[in-house]
């Protein structure tokens, strides 16, 4: 919280606004002290003076020095202004959480009463309202507060409504804590910061209005003077003495900006942190260490098996974080051959999904990809992109995203997405496009596909708009689909559904897979071969077949053990594994795993292991781990799970 | 002690009725798992029986008397699914856990049991004065226990509470609610679209299917003898039923 307010003030922008404000209130508390008596001086020698030593702005028609005027009526300007402004804040707080405290009913009509309101011009209602209350500095206070509250009450009516809905609510309700108690408990501190800001921006735009009723002659009356007021006597004589409508014209301006500049940095600082530039992204190739393990079953490009799809090679991924360059995934090697299923599983933040978007290119701006190799069907994909490699991309590398819904464009129609690839990527005729469309949402078993690509995204079932993307991916003939947490979004029936398909495609036009999942279940089930990823880094790369009777590193083996499945032992408590994942920004020496492993020796936490075959284990089951297959220790009973420090 | 019962409930939105006349009882000391898939009314039932959500037909009742939906003593008390709303952002874990006590009692004795419900969780008592930000998934569900169990509810409705929680962490939150379940005896309804987490915690089962309750019976037998088409699919669909798992 406090590291945010200083965010505030670190920028240039922010740091001047700060000190505008500053100065602005400064002047407000102590200019009727310094110069109260000197602004109400009455020098009849000096009626209408020009600007002079004297008097840097010249006198008004009383003799009275202007620049001094304009200083001592700071206090009144901002005075009213917040006062307006609190009225503003007050009333709209009132009226909009008014609905959440009464109920549906009333609350619905309240709203409605809200809408109309702010469909009112502010300026107009002022006038309205200081004809009503009548030509003053009351009125006028009254009647700008009054027009600013339904803009306010409309924000808070639409925070509101967004805590509400938050489950700490609902769980204050069944509680049984009454609406108005969970309002002030739960629901305002939750809203204070964008109110905050928009109150502060508020106060800007009604000093402005506040200047402009005064200047109308609505506003403060004589004796009394704001800046509004002096501006209306300035520009009587504005002919005779420019500064004397000018100089309350700047002061009015640069107390607005400070207010407004000052409102819009606090939401800018408050929000999503900007981060830290990496520099050019573009795409490097790092040198081959010379001692790092080669990937299983080869060691050189020259003597590569023809039939490897994808070819990754000490894959690192910088993506830029609030605190620096944070490297989610930290030499990460494997290839994947015609036709064969890749599982990659891990919890999260283990870089899982950013090895998926490093491969299929799509990290784009948002972050770094070095890798000593990384090449698709014999094809660069570190050199720059050119129009034939987007293309042969386009059509050979297919994706599919956990939630589909966000996949797809909800404007247009079904047909019309998936035909674009054709059209764009093969240059098809939209006709042969649109019938490739109709067979491909066939081909993934959407039931009565030529009504279907007529529909758009939101009339299909999660189940079908992902097999609708998985026919997308189809639309060319990939030779690699890679698919992140494509079934965790979907009903347990439905991921059958959704898994079986893909094991069909991959089955009739031997098209490799590679499977993103956090449930090592799924992965099992569907794969060949499984990568288990920490901590950016693969911790052991075996066939699915021996993941639960033969893997080999103690995070793998607490991984299967965690999940319950239908044949578990009813009798004994579930695997856990204590303390939490590491954090991409904080990546400890040696073995990253080591503080949860109950095998962690001295080795492990200063020298991170190779991942390597076992010296008596089949070439294709590779592990990272000093102690691999080393049997576990019993459980220790953990009292507590310790509190985590924030990062 | 005494049974949660669902006679003939209907809740409806709009003209859809998301719960369609569900009978179902959770008997005292039994956990009982709810499943179905996503639109089935599974939440919708647990939050009619919270009083989140207007029943538009049948009773809930608890121990022969309706479950009051006014006042401060609610028997009910729910857990939710996704523990990064569950918890206000503003609130101190203890501030959270001492809000659902009933009210009285000391400011000492309040502290005191607050720290017995974060230990009866396992979680370090010093937690009562972090927020929730400090706090990782697993953590905070652990927190929505504790203040779910502040409330000293007789039965607790547990909606998805492990789905939002990585696999590592899901096995130590069911742990803990199999232990709470034995030792304090709590009766729960415990709705999850995972059949094996079910299978693990709960000793009855209830399938519902479009707002409809399709079959109901002890988890052992309706497990491996599915009565009902629905269920048969929903057990054919459960990932890594084809894998044999042997303990290392």
């Amino acid at each position: 919280m406090q590291g945010r307010w200083t965010r505030v003030v670190r920028t240039p922008l922010g740091l001047t606004a700060t000190v505008l404000v500053v100065a602005v209130v400064a002047l407000a508390v102590l200019g009727p002290v310094l110069w109260g008596s000197g602004a109400g001086a009455v020098d009849t020698d000096a009626i209408l003076a020009p600007p002079s030593a004297e008097h840097l702005a010249g006198t008004d028609n009383l003799g009275r020095d202007i620049l001094l005027r304009v200083l001592v009526a700071t206090r009144l300007s901002i005075v009213l202004a917040l006062l307006a402004i609190t009225i503003a804040v007050v009333c709209g707080l009132v009226l909009g959480s008014a609905p959440f405290v009464l109920g549906r009913r009333s609350g619905r009509l309240l709203a409605a009463g809200v809408n109309i309101a702010v469909a009112f011009p502010g300026l107009l209602l002022a006038l309205f309202f200081a004809v009503v209350f009548g030509v003053g500095a009351t009125g006028a206070v009254l009647a700008i507060g009054l027009a600013g509250a339904p803009a306010f009450a409309r924000l808070t009516q639409t925070l509101v409504a967004g805590v509400v809905a938050r489950d700490y609510v609902a769980a204050a309700q069944a509680m049984g804590i009454g609406r108005l108690r969970i309002l002030v408990r739960h629901v305002l501190p939750n809203i204070a910061e964008p109110l905050v800001v928009n109150a502060t921006i508020g106060a800007g735009s009604a000093l402005l209005s506040f200047t402009g009723l005064s200047f109308l002659g609505l506003g403060v009356q004589s004796p009394s003077y704001d800046w509004g007021r002096l501006l209306y006597d300035g520009i009587a004589t504005i002919y005779v003495n420019a500064a004397a409508a000018l100089v309350p014209g700047a002061a009015v301006l640069l107390a607005g900006l400070a207010f407004n500049l000052f409102g819009e940095s606090v939401a800018k600082g408050l929000g999503v942190p900007a981060g830290i530039g990496l520099g050019a992204v573009v795409p490097g190739r790092r040198a081959v260490p010379v001692d790092a393990p080669a990937p299983a079953g080869r060691t050189a490009a020259a003597d590569r098996p023809s039939d490897v799809v994808l070819d990754v090679r000490d894959l690192e991924v910088t993506v830029p974080g609030p605190a620096g360059p944070v490297r989610p995934v930290r030499g990460v090697s494997f290839d994947v051959r015609r036709g064969e299923a890749i599982g990659i599983v891990g919890e999260s933040g283990s870089g899982k999904s950013m090895t998926a978007l490093a491969i299929t290119r799509l990290l784009a701006g948002r972050g770094r990809v070095d890798a000593a190799r990384l090449e698709f069907l014999g094809q660069d994909l570190l050199a720059p992109d050119t129009a034939v490699r987007r293309r042969t991309l386009g059509t050979t590398l297919a994706m599919v995203f956990q939630d589909p819904m966000t996949a797809f464009n909800p404007t247009r129609r079904i047909g019309a997405q998936l035909a674009e690839v054709a059209t764009h990527h093969q240059g098809m005729t939209r006709r042969a496009a649109a019938a490739r469309a109709v067979d491909r949402l066939a081909a993934v078993r959407i039931p009565d596909a030529p009504a279907r690509v007529r529909q758009y995204p939101h009339e299909f079932s999660g189940g079908m708009r992902q097999r609708a993307m998985i026919g997308m991916g189809l639309m060319g003939s990939p030779a690699l689909i890679v698919a992140d947490e494509p079934t965790t979004a979907l009903d347990v029936t439905v991921q059958q559904q959704v898994l079986d398909l893909l094991t069909a495609i991959r089955r009739a036009d031997d098209v490799a897979l590679v499977l993103i999942s956090h449930d090592v279940t799924v992965v099992g089930e569907v794969c060949d071969r499984i990568l288990v990823m920490y901590a950016g880094r693969i911790v052991e790369d075996l066939p699915a077949a021996d993941l639960v009777t033969a893997a080999r590193h103690p995070y793998t083996r607490a991984l299967v053990d965690a999940v319950p499945d239908m044949t578990t032992d009813l009798a004994e408590p579930l695997a856990t594994i204590p303390g939490r994942p590491v954090d991409p920004a904080d990546v400890p020496r040696g073995c990253a795993y080591a503080d949860r492993c109950p095998l962690a020796g001295a080795r492990c936490r200063a020298e991170d292991p190779p991942l390597v075959a076992g010296p008596d284990g089949p070439p294709g089951h590779r592990v990272a781990c000093w102690h691999a297959g080393e049997p576990l220790p019993a459980p220790a009973g953990r009292d507590y799970d310790e509190l985590v420090e924030s990062p | 002690m005494s049974e949660l019962r669902f006679d003939d409930v209907t809740v409806r939105y709009g003209r859809t009725a998301a719960v369609d006349g569900v009978s179902l009882a959770v008997p005292p000391g039994a956990v009982v798992g709810l499943v179905g898939e996503s639109g089935s009314g599974k939440s919708t039932l647990a939050r009619a029986a919270v009083g989140l959500a207007p029943i538009a037909g049948g009773r809930i009742t608890l121990g022969g008397v309706p479950v009051p939906a006014r006042g401060r003593s609610r028997p009910l008390q729910m857990v939710f699914q996704d523990p990064y709303s569950s918890l206000d952002p503003r609130m101190t874990v203890g501030a959270s856990v001492a809000e659902a006590m009933p009210p009285g009692g000391s400011r000492a004795d309040r502290r005191a049991e607050v720290e017995r419900l974060l230990e009866l969780v396992h979680l370090n008592p010093a937690c009562a004065g972090a927020v929730p930000a400090r706090l990782s998934g697993g953590q905070r569900q652990r927190v929505a226990l504790a203040r779910a169990l502040a409330a000293r509810p007789r039965v607790i409705v547990a909606d998805e509470i492990t789905s939002a929680l990585d696999v590592s962490v899901q096995g130590a939150v069911l742990n803990l609610v199999r232990e709470l379940q034995r030792e304090l005896g709590l009766s729960m309804l415990f709705i999850s679209h995972n059949l094996a987490v079910v299978r693990y915690v709960a000793s009855h089962v209830a399938v519902m299917r479009r707002g409809r309750l399709v079959e109901q019976g002890p988890a052992a037998r309706v497990l491996t003898e599915p009565g009902h088409e629905y269920t048969r699919e929903l057990l054919a669909a459960v990932p890594g039923r084809t894998t044999r798992r042997s303990r290392p």
